[in-house]
């Protein structure tokens, strides 16, 4: 190779001012990145340290007591947690079967493609409704229908403790009614992902052996989804709990415990949305405190429920 | 062939397997209509109800004191104004660190530990409920008075509301740059591309419309969001009239629906229906629109 040859292919490195530039672009998009991590750590470092007053004084008290009285200075937040718990849980069991169920019927080949592809639509458009729309509506719309049937509920089996509160506007069920309309849309279609990920082999085996269509649904098809659905149960369950304007809007807001699903209650969302604008000195904390332990609850759910969700992703690709 | 095993081939609608197909054939199209009735029922509602409500003045109007005047409870045009606002300063935030954050877990660091640490990251934010930012929000900005003094603002809200748009951001940006065959990124480089230009002009540009999906997801999200509000950007009843009102408070849709559906005077509820209308119509716009780009892309996950 002569010279000019060379000099030739030596001109074709990279001058430095690109590569800067790409060191540059490198550091930049790291940087964002860890923003994600930094603002969690934030959050949690912010509502941590804002409790600790709070923390110190009550300790794991705070979890039993229902007192929540700012002239006295005493705070306990059981109502509030037991509120998040019930509602969340109690909306869940309704919403599964419902959303599994709706989930099977627009996978399945029982209609025509594009009506379940309409319907798959609608229930996806659900979610696109935001909460406070919906909060309006069951305050204005479902409440005032269905609190006739919540009466003759009463009347019927006022005995027993869980109804024994007559229904008279916002209270924990049209909370949970309310919850269930909200997390449809994620368990329908999470469960709709994980079962068109079932082989398609697997239900080809079952109808060739004789097994009816339901028998295949229910013996071969959602056991081979089912981690998925529950991951999806669980994402939704973690939404529930940390649902906020909806519920405060219908739940009533009272910190007075009660068994009854008709007594308006509290969830520790809506005692923050309710509390939060106007409190000070040691009630932020014990806000703060609440705001902790509804951060810990939802974390552990939707941790649960990734580790679920990457099960099945690693059983069928 | 006997009698016996003839009638066995054909379909029999009294056998017990075939009563019980269709009775769970038709329950399950019960659920299903169960599920899309509410939306139905609220869509039609809050089209109906709040569609009646809507005119010019309600449009433009600034919203009256609860209870000053019974017959009128003036417009809706602030908040509409305000929620515009405070979700451009959240895409602002969230914009560059979402599609940032995304373009170095899919082109940088595909698995490294980071990466998946990030990745997880970003789900749990995205499973943070979103009162929670709000709360966040109000410890180091609102109580601090760190920004210039200011306690409530909109910029407040705005950044609450960058908190919950940025997990959904990351992860579309992720997803969608992981769809971009290998292909063009060696053929980039193979030209002498360098890792920054074969970014900013082969993957991006391809992985564009999935992106700019998951952009508008996120902004249809935060635009409805009424929770991380309600404490850092409160409400107002007035116009912004210039750019240092951002730093006071900011009325917005979702809380004047909050607000004035739990006033007892029916003027302020019809304002609130008149909201929802507006709210719905431009979200469920936004996620119709957003469905129609990611069918444009090049690298959709249905094409791919």
């Amino acid at each position: 190779m002569d010279k000019a040859t060379r000099s030739k292919f030596l001109l074709k490195t990279r001058p430095t001012s690109e590569k800067l530039v790409d060191i540059g672009f490198k550091n930049i998009v790291v940087a964002m990145a860890s923003m994600v991590a930094v603002i969690l750590f934030c959050i949690f470092a912010v509502v941590y340290y804002e409790s600790t007053e709070s923390i110190s004084r009550y300790g794991l008290r705070f979890l039993f007591s229902s007192a929540w009285n700012p002239v006295t200075d005493e705070y306990g937040a059981f109502t509030a947690i037991y509120g998040t718990l019930f509602t969340s849980i109690a909306s869940l069991l309704i919403a599964v079967p419902l959303g599994v169920g709706t989930a099977i019927f627009i996978t399945e080949n029982i209609i025509p493609k594009y009506i379940r592809d309409v319907i798959g639509i609608m229930v996806e458009l659900l979610a696109a409704i935001p909460s406070v729309v919906l909060g309006l509506w069951a305050v204005f719309i479902m409440e005032p229908f269905i609190r006739p049937f919540f009466n003759i509920i009463y009347e019927i089996f006022g005995f027993i403790p869980f109804f024994s509160t007559q229904p008279l506007g916002g209270g924990m069920m049209p909370a949970i009614l309310i919850l269930v309309i909200m997390i449809l849309p994620i368990i329908t279609s999470i469960s709709k992902d994980s079962l068109n990920q079932v082989p398609s082999k697997l239900r080809q085996a079952a109808y060739g052996i004789g097994a009816s269509r339901w028998t295949t649904i229910f013996k071969v098809i959602i056991p081979a989804a089912i981690s998925g659905i529950t991951g999806g149960a669980l994402l939704a369950l973690g939404r529930a709990m940390g649902e906020t304007m909806a519920v405060t809007m219908i739940i009533g807001n009272s910190n007075n415990f009660s068994w009854s699903i008709f007594a308006p209650s509290y969830t520790i969302s809506s005692m923050l949305a309710n509390q939060f604008g106007e409190a000070d000195g040691s009630q932020v904390s014990s806000l703060m405190y609440a705001a902790l332990i509804l951060m810990i609850l939802t974390l552990m759910v939707n941790v649960f429920a990734q580790w679920m969700v990457k099960k099945l992703s690693l059983k069928y690709q | 062939m006997n009698y016996r095993s003839q009638k066995s081939l054909t379909y029999n609608p009294s056998l017990s397997r075939n009563i019980g197909n269709k009775a769970l054939n038709i329950i399950s199209a019960i659920f299903a209509i169960i599920s899309v009735l509410p939306l139905i029922l609220v869509i039609s509602y809050v089209l109906i109800k709040g569609g009646s409500y809507i005119n010019l003045d309600t449009l433009i109007l600034e919203p009256e004191p609860p209870g000053d005047d019974l017959l009128s409870a003036g417009g809706i045009g602030p908040a509409i104004i305000g929620t515009f606002v405070m979700t451009l300063i959240a895409s602002i935030i969230s914009i560059p660190i979402g599609v940032g954050g995304g373009i170095y877990l899919a082109e940088y660091s595909k698995s490294g530990k980071f990466a998946k640490f990030i990745r997880f990251g970003s789900n749990v934010l995205a499973g943070i409920p979103s009162i929670i930012a709000g709360v966040f929000i109000y410890a180091i900005i609102v109580s601090t008075k760190i920004l210039f003094g200011s306690m409530f603002s909109g910029i407040a809200g705005g950044f609450s509301l960058s908190i919950l748009m940025l997990p959904t951001i990351i992860k579309t940006t992720d997803e969608a740059l992981k769809l971009v065959p290998d292909n063009l990124r060696r053929a980039g480089f193979g030209v002498g591309a360098s890792k920054f230009t074969m970014i900013s002009n082969i993957t991006l540009p391809a992985a564009f419309s999935s992106i700019s999906t998951g952009i508008l997801l996120a902004l249809a999200r935060a635009s409805g969001e009424t929770a991380p509000l309600i404490f850092t950007a409160l409400f107002s009843r007035y116009y912004i009239t210039s750019f240092e009102d951002i730093f006071y408070e900011m009325g917005s849709l979702s809380v004047l629906i909050y607000n004035f559906a739990l006033e007892p005077y029916e003027s302020q509820n019809q304002l609130a229906w008149a909201a929802s209308f507006i709210l719905v119509v431009v979200l469920l716009s936004l996620n119709i629109l957003s469905r129609w780009i990611n069918t444009l892309g090049a690298f959709s996950k249905n094409k791919v």
